[in-house]
């Protein structure tokens, strides 16, 4: 039978160039996570932007195509201030946790000389311990009867505890850049890691000052890995909503706290389907703004 | 050379404050789960094991616990599974795009964790899929497979690649290569993806806060048990006991993948 034999030569031909295609095989290889992300991923992030249309009656909910979600958002002053403030706190958090994370990651790349891995290893295991009891343990610390205040009115420091530690954005701040530390440190570390040292000591050679030279060369040399650094920290935290409620009492109220009452007591899955959208979209402009900003400090210093 | 040193000085003290700016809130647990008082203030009053007593009476904390191990171990397996697959495919063929391919399996890590809930959670919703450990388990998924892969990738592109063609040129199929050559080579690497998996999956309570229905797994149990007064001693024993255990597994898996590196360096030489 001359067509199921070309039929089987045709299917033998197809497995050869299979097997001899790199790119096929690969695809195959990868094709089981890219499913799972798929469906996981893209397909869940289609339903939210679908819901974030939709409208919330009582318990159900009502599938006509409705703008009213993202009206309420600039009508009611209260979501627009929240997201403001949650930015807000979050570039303050990025800057904190940059800050101080980029001398320890300079430390540990320039100068310690054995066993980096032994601090590496140290910088990170507080991050891999539990995220809520982390969490929990700082407004145990700064609490109006908390380690601090008790600690220093044994000690005969203070009289009254003080008031100032627990529930506002700076506790919030606190917590989470000793959450997020570890994040920082390591895309830091890995950059300031790669320097060709012989480009420092060149710079020394003809001349400049170890202030200087770590401003024309080590800083900017550093650069992309602040920049992981200060997105892995800013993105995450704009959502979180442990952090708020367990330490930033009213004043530290972020916009995730918000979204996940809309999943709770307050019920209303397509406005808070429409405001985790708007702040999504709001992240990714602030993002393309300090992008924008650092192309503009590296032109300037190069 | 007097002010260099002077500058290493204070850059040591600072990374010294910095540990202990780290390390202060984790040593809170331990420290006050033995104080014998209901209040989590100083000074310590005695000591006292009553706490670590009161959790082994837990009926909640047993089954909290008996549910995040399910669902630690499985999203362990099942990641690190596909990130064995997945590295494989980015490390050893060359593909068009896979550049993109990766940042898409990667985006989980840089998008809030809270809005991959709240859209899996209406995805469940529209689906009439009920909220069990199971959903959890698939959120997990989502946020592990990118640890994994990250782990793997690197694992895969530390040997040499002539080892596996060796074993093919010797008539070994696809099969047995993966088995006989590649999988133990890569073996620190899956064992340290396993854990690191593990214990993002065990402590992870965001996503976990939105996907689980009835049954509760650790981070949930701790959550509610927070609005109690009189409970915040034995959480802080629970979380002395957390902090053990999460360090002793990470250091092993630390030291495993990079005992390993070493070992396929050395037989690069």
């Amino acid at each position: 039978m001359p067509s199921a034999a070309s039929e089987q030569s045709l299917v033998s031909r197809f497995q050869l160039r299979f097997r001899r295609s790199e790119a096929m095989r690969g695809y195959t290889l990868l094709s089981p996570t890219l499913t799972i992300v798929l469906l996981g991923l893209l397909f869940p992030l289609m339903i939210l932007v679908t819901l974030s249309f939709w409208k919330q009656e009582y318990v159900d909910l009502i599938q006509t195509f409705t703008l009213t979600n993202y009206a309420d958002f600039f009508r009611k002053k209260i979501y627009y201030l929240i997201l403001y403030r949650s930015i807000r706190i979050s570039l303050l958090v990025m800057l904190v946790t940059v800050l101080l994370a980029y001398p320890l990651a300079y430390f540990i790349a320039f100068h310690v000389k054995r066993n980096k891995m032994i601090w590496i290893i140290l910088v990170t295991i507080p991050f891999w311990t539990s995220y809520l009891l982390r969490v929990f343990s700082w407004k145990v610390i700064l609490g109006y009867n908390g380690v601090i205040n008790s600690g220093l009115m044994s000690l005969g420091i203070i009289a009254e505890p003080l008031e100032f530690l627990l529930y506002n954005p700076i506790a919030v701040v606190i917590t989470l850049a000793h959450a997020w530390a570890a994040v920082a440190i390591l895309p830091i570390y890995v950059s300031l890691e790669k320097i060709d040292r012989s480009l420092i000591e060149a710079s020394r050679d003809l001349g400049e000052s170890a202030f200087m030279t770590f401003i024309r060369v080590t800083l900017p040399l550093s650069l992309p890995g602040v920049i992981a650094a200060s997105l892995l920290v800013f993105i995450p935290t704009v959502g979180d909503y442990v952090t708020p409620s367990l330490v930033g009492g009213t004043r530290g109220i972020m916009i995730g706290n918000i979204i996940q009452s809309m999943f709770g007591k307050a019920l209303n899955w397509p406005l808070g389907a429409a405001l985790s959208i708007i702040s999504m979209i709001t992240v990714t402009l602030v993002v393309c703004l300090l992008l924008g900003a650092t192309q503009l400090f590296r032109k300037k210093v190069a | 050379m007097i002010r260099t040193r002077s500058r290493l000085n204070t850059l040591s003290v600072y990374a010294v404050i910095y540990l202990i700016f780290l390390y202060a809130p984790v040593a809170v647990l331990p420290l006050f789960s033995f104080n014998d008082s209901q209040y989590i203030t100083f000074p310590l009053l005695g000591f006292t094991f009553k706490w670590y007593a009161q959790l082994a009476d837990s009926q909640g904390l047993q089954n909290a616990l008996i549910n995040s191990l399910k669902v630690g171990l499985s999203v362990a397996l099942l990641s690190t599974v596909l990130g064995i697959f997945a590295a494989k495919a980015v490390t050893r063929y060359r593909m068009r795009r896979s550049g993109l391919l990766i940042s898409f399996i990667m985006v989980p890590l840089v998008i809030p964790e809270i809005i991959l809930g709240i859209s899996l959670l209406m995805t469940f919703s529209v689906g009439g899929i009920k909220l069990s450990l199971i959903t959890v388990g698939i959120g997990h998924l989502m946020l592990c497979t990118p640890f994994s892969m990250l782990v793997l990738i690197s694992r895969m592109e530390g040997f040499d690649k002539s080892y596996e063609e060796a074993a093919q040129d010797l008539g070994e199929n696809a099969w047995w290569t993966f088995w006989r050559v590649t999988f133990p080579i890569i073996l620190p690497g899956v064992v340290a993806s396993f854990l690191l998996t593990f214990t993002i999956s065990f402590d992870e309570f965001i996503l976990a806060f939105f996907l689980a229905g009835t049954d509760a797994t650790l981070p949930l149990h701790i959550w509610s048990q927070l609005r109690f007064p009189d409970k915040l001693p034995s959480v802080l024993a629970l979380g002395a006991i957390i902090v053990m255990v999460s360090t002793v597994v990470i250091f092993a898996a630390e030291l495993i993948r990079r005992g390993g590196v070493d070992l396929g360096n050395k037989s690069k030489v």
